[in-house]
């Protein structure tokens, strides 16, 4: 039973660091509707700020803190200089355009700062709590509190927060946005510079536990899509607990379905997506859209 | 080598003043059939091979056009298709030792049945979460691929014999190939043509426009977008074919998602919906990394991100709508 | 519009057709190739150059290892302004990126020495590219030198005359390991995380064959993808196989996380063998060195951070070259030594070639005698002949200590202590 908890446990720590981009993802798509396939690469990268602020000597949190606000501003930057130039283009434009910031920022990362593995300051203390031979680490609790604390912010954001109500609007419909005062092309750069924030937030977590190199994020990403898709894209909430639960099935499968075994595993977010997308499209936590054409 | 394109240029524009434009069409498919012909007799040997993977590459995103360009659906997952095919030949030479002819018909079966097998809950899905299954589709290929080594040969793939050209050809190899392929390519690109001409083509495009209108004038649209699925599976299974004859070797690092996305980058850039989109963006897959690294040594991607971002700012449609722009402003001026 | 982009792709056609056409084939090299080499290949040599091309991944997510050719080129570039080249010709070594995706690797094998007419390819980097290219180097009769891969089967095969490794292959060093438990843990319970590849599977497998009949046993085994974010859960379930040594066959960032994962856990202190992947001290300094202390490993190359080489003329060289030729590039990390090694490897090589061409080149690979490499570890010799296709397979085993690795034991040759390596 301890192990199985373990296990258990084990598979939260996973799910947080899942939890943590997906939020971001979840930002970027309520502000502009699109998917943003370099959102782990920026978390990555706004990572790097961090740990090159840390390496010229700058205490921990206050690195945090410059790389939190570089990384707002650099998220506004791509807004105005890459994304805008092709606003109203067909969606799938925006994807490649993703894709080719996907490419560039992970090779830019590499040529500045190589491809090999940095120490990243983990900001919470070693060791763990231990109770009935199940322990937790200070890390996996630090990043779950952390990424609790985000998920509260962007609900209220998006729930009490004009701007959370122009965005929506300007997600949902740009043109009647518009038409309505709202600065739509300030509404976008705002959602890109947050999403930048919370990413970093979400990269400065996990860079202890799965170390800082230029491809941190890939790996995750798959599995902040099932966690965004599980919880529905409209929901931090949903982001949160879908990330949670993708990282218990995925361990728990990998470890006790012989079939599946620790190879297959990755077929857990698979299967995740595909049956929240047959059985219920929202997501646990999102709103049935209705179409009306 | 400038001179020869200024003067091709002329020569584009003088017909383009004189020649009604249907007509201006097939001459232009002519002149480039013939050049294709001409071309492996005339380059060397690396360069055969690199118009042979151009034209595989063709195929696959023909594929992935009819799909994304002409159904409306976006697949980040179709190198496991073009994986699909690779591996069927590779195991049907390999392990069944069937002659390679016959493994083209059976590669691009094998790769309709699952694409129509994929394609039932696939039509439930839009945008943004068909990108996402099939992205997870070709994450989760590698892993299983290697899981069945008996029959996959696993992490190490599959070695194979190139299919040799026939004696009295008298050709090389590379140009025996080149044919193959360009023969294979020119038929799928004319069962593509007469399939978007037909009522299933219409269908979807009407789909793709508008879906509900679609249905109201009485399109299935489920059976019609499954079956664009399919197709658009058989098109990469054929591609992916090619390339087992083409490459000889098979494993599960050839077929990554990062293939399914550049395949995907690669008809954007092209341009959708058209027939020379997908051609145009195999030459942009299959060259423009090179260029890439011939431009930063140190790191290639920065450059390949580049270019795929700035040929999306000059040609948000693709390259085939900016080429189709600046030829038409030509006429004009004259 | 559709129109005249079917006519854009045309003219771009005939723009790729007017590209390049100077491929000639023969060879049009001058080399002395008279006398015994008469009628070899002396494509990309002559008396005063030498032509080599490399293909490693310089993006996608293998790029780590695009530092190799760095100390390469750093080393040729040294011989060619400091030494007159090898033997009187200065080498041009051609880097090229394939992404490590095997059909790029193709390509770029046929650019390399059918476009560029390269003397010979030295590395391709990967077993999926070096197997994708290595059926057309054979055919084509190129030498395919030094591959960077430890596969078995570059030394098992026999159809394959023209391509060779040079570092230890997996099985080699899955043989230290399994010789060092048979010794010191003669009873040991082993846990194995692996690489769920060729590489992780020929450790594996090669470590299983070397204990059988022991009392050594693999009682876990757990692989990852390398598309895993993290290996957290693989190490729980090894964890709780209480095994008493923990063989970590890892690339470098997941090296960096099992060795982590192990540290974390306090209930579970196996032995822990870190293979030579991973030993980089780049993969160890992030857990921090006091979570690493009495990881055991093995290697063959000097570590340009172990103070014991601090005097060492080779390495005072190889700093200092670096210093002039690679300024940008860190002489500590590893990789940048391991390419010094291999290119004063193809130095003695091509030195030892009775003749300067192809055959002469291939010959000679498969023929070192016991060569001397300075950057070797001392005791560690390149050594072929013709039943055995492995340049080196003799480590040393180190144990980590306060900040650095130490050597302990004597060199072990695989070779004598389990007789040659047959497919």
């Amino acid at each position: 039973m301890a192990g199985f908890l373990q296990q258990v446990v084990v598979g939260l720590g996973a799910g947080a660091i899942y939890a943590s981009l997906a939020l971001a993802l979840v930002l970027i798509y309520q502000f502009t509707g699109i998917v943003n396939f370099a959102q782990g690469e920026l978390a990555m990268f706004s990572t790097y700020i961090a740990w090159q602020c840390v390496a010229a000597g700058l205490p921990f949190w206050l690195a945090l803190v410059i790389t939190l606000v570089v990384s707002f501003a650099g998220g506004m930057l791509i807004e105005r200089v890459i994304i805008r130039p092709v606003e109203g283009a067909p969606e799938l434009t925006l994807v490649i355009v993703t894709v080719g910031l996907f490419v560039f920022v992970n090779a830019a990362a590499g040529w500045i700062w190589t491809f090999l593995i940095k120490d990243f300051p983990n900001p919470f203390p070693d060791g763990a709590l231990s109770a009935a031979g199940v322990s937790v680490s200070f890390s996996t609790l630090g990043v779950l509190a952390v990424v609790a604390l985000v998920m509260g912010l962007l609900y209220v954001l998006f729930q009490y927060t004009r701007i959370g109500l122009g965005m929506r609007a300007v997600a949902s419909n740009p043109e009647s946005a518009r038409l309505v005062g709202i600065r739509v092309g300030r509404t976008l750069a705002l959602g890109w510079g947050l999403a930048a924030t919370v990413g970093a937030v979400s990269g400065v977590l996990v860079a202890p536990l799965l170390f800082l190199e230029p491809n941190m994020m890939g790996g995750v990403l798959i599995y902040a899509f099932a966690a965004a898709t599980l919880g529905g894209f409209d929901s931090p909430l949903g982001a949160v607990v879908g990330g949670l639960i993708v990282g218990v099935a995925e361990t728990l499968a990998g470890a006790y379905v012989d079939v599946i075994g620790s190879d297959l595993k990755v077929g857990v977010p698979l299967a995740i997506i595909l049956g929240v997308l047959l059985f219920r499209p929202q997501g646990l936590f999102g709103r049935a859209v209705v179409e009306r054409s | 080598m400038s001179s020869a394109i200024t003067s091709v240029k002329t020569s584009v524009k003088t017909l383009a003043a004189t020649v009604p434009a249907a007509r201006w069409r097939w001459l232009a498919v002519a002149a480039l059939l013939a050049a294709a012909c001409y071309a492996p007799f005339q380059l060397a040997p690396f360069h055969v091979f690199q118009l042979t993977m151009v034209l595989v590459y063709a195929v696959a995103l023909l594929g992935l056009d009819l799909l994304v360009g002409h159904a409306g659906q976006i697949s980040l997952g179709h190198g496991a298709f073009f994986a699909v095919g690779a591996y069927a030949t590779a195991i049907m030479l390999d392990r069944l030792a069937l002659p390679y002819p016959l493994t083209l018909p059976l590669a691009a079966g094998t790769a309709f049945v699952l694409g129509l097998a994929f394609g039932v809950p696939a039509v439930r899905l839009r945008g943004l979460y068909l990108a996402l299954v099939t992205l997870a589709v070709a994450i989760f290929l590698g892993p299983l691929l290697k899981r069945f080594e008996a029959v996959t040969g696993g992490s190490m793939g599959l070695t194979l014999a190139k299919p040799q050209p026939p004696a009295w050809s008298g050709l090389a190899e590379d140009q025996w190939l080149y044919l193959l392929t360009l023969v294979v390519a020119v038929a799928a690109f004319l069962v593509a043509g007469s399939l978007l001409r037909s009522r299933a083509g219409r269908a979807l495009h009407a789909v793709r426009d508008d879906e509900v209108a679609a249905e109201v004038m009485g399109v299935r649209l489920s059976s019609y977008k499954t079956l664009a699925f399919a197709w658009s599976a058989m098109f990469a299974g054929v591609a992916g074919c090619l390339y087992t004859w083409v490459i000889g070797f098979v494993s599960p690092d050839s077929f990554t998602v990062n293939l399914s996305i550049t395949l995907l980058a690669g008809l954007v850039v092209g341009g959708l919906g058209s027939m020379s989109g997908p051609v145009l963006g195999a030459l942009f897959v299959m060259f423009v990394p090179g260029i890439a690294q011939d431009i930063n040594d140190a790191a290639p991607g920065v450059i390949f991100g580049l270019l795929i971002i700035a040929v999306m700012y000059v040609a948000p449609t693709g390259l085939a709508g900016l080429a189709g722009r600046l030829v038409k402003k030509v006429p004009r001026k004259e | 519009m559709r129109v005249s982009a079917i006519g854009a792709a045309a003219v771009l056609l005939l723009v790729a057709a007017c590209g390049g056409r100077d491929e000639g084939g023969g060879g049009t090299g001058t080399a002395a190739s008279g006398g015994a080499c008469q009628g070899q290949q002396t494509t990309g040599i002559t008396d005063t150059s030498i032509k080599l091309g490399g293909i490693y991944p310089l993006s996608g997510p293998a790029s780590a290892y695009g530092d190799i050719p760095k100390g390469i080129k750093a080393y040729f570039d040294y011989v060619n302004a400091e030494k007159g080249g090898i033997g009187g010709r200065k080498v041009e070594f051609i880097v090229r990126d394939d992404g490590y995706q095997p059909p790029k690797a193709v390509e770029e094998a046929r650019r390399l020495v059918e476009q560029e007419q390269v003397f010979a390819l030295f590395q391709t980097l990967g077993t999926p590219s070096t197997t994708a290219t290595w059926d057309y180097t054979n055919q084509r009769k190129v030498p395919q030198i030094f591959v960077a891969t430890g596969a078995s089967q570059w030394g098992t095969d026999t159809a394959h005359p023209w391509t060779i490794g040079w570092q230890p292959n997996y099985i080699s060093e899955a043989r230290v390991y399994a010789q060092y438990l048979k010794q010191d843990k003669p009873q040991a319970k082993v846990a194995v995380l692996y690489q769920n590849d060729d590489f992780g599977k020929d450790l594996l497998g090669g470590f299983k064959r070397a204990i059988e009949g022991t009392g050594v046993k693999v009682v876990a085994e757990q692989s990852y993808e390398v598309t895993d974010p993290s290996i957290d859960p693989q190490m729980r379930n090894l964890a709780e196989s209480k095994a008493d040594v923990f063989l970590n066959v890892t690339t470098p960032k997941f090296g960096s996380q099992a060795l982590a994962a192990d540290a974390k856990n306090t209930s579970w202190n196996p032995l822990h063998i870190v293979n030579n992947v991973a030993a980089s001290i780049t993969v160890l300094k992030p857990v921090g060195f006091e979570n690493v202390q009495g990881v055991v490993s093995s290697t063959y190359y000097k570590d340009p951070n172990d103070p014991t080489w601090q005097n060492d003329p080779e390495m005072m060289l190889y700093k200092q070259k670096m210093q002039q030729y690679a300024p940008d590039a860190d002489p500590n990390v590893p990789y940048h030594t391991f390419g010094w090694a291999v290119a004063s490897s193809f130095h003695k090589a091509m030195e030892a070639a009775t003749c300067p061409t192809r055959e002469g080149l291939r010959d000679a690979v498969r023929n070192l005698k016991g060569v001397k490499v300075d950057m070797l570890l001392p005791g560690v010799t390149l050594e072929t002949g013709p039943d055995d296709g492995f340049p080196i397979e003799s480590m040393q085993l180190m144990k980590f200590k306060g900040e650095r690795w130490e050597l302990f034991g004597d060199v072990i040759d695989t070779r004598k202590e389990f007789g040659p390596l047959t497919g």
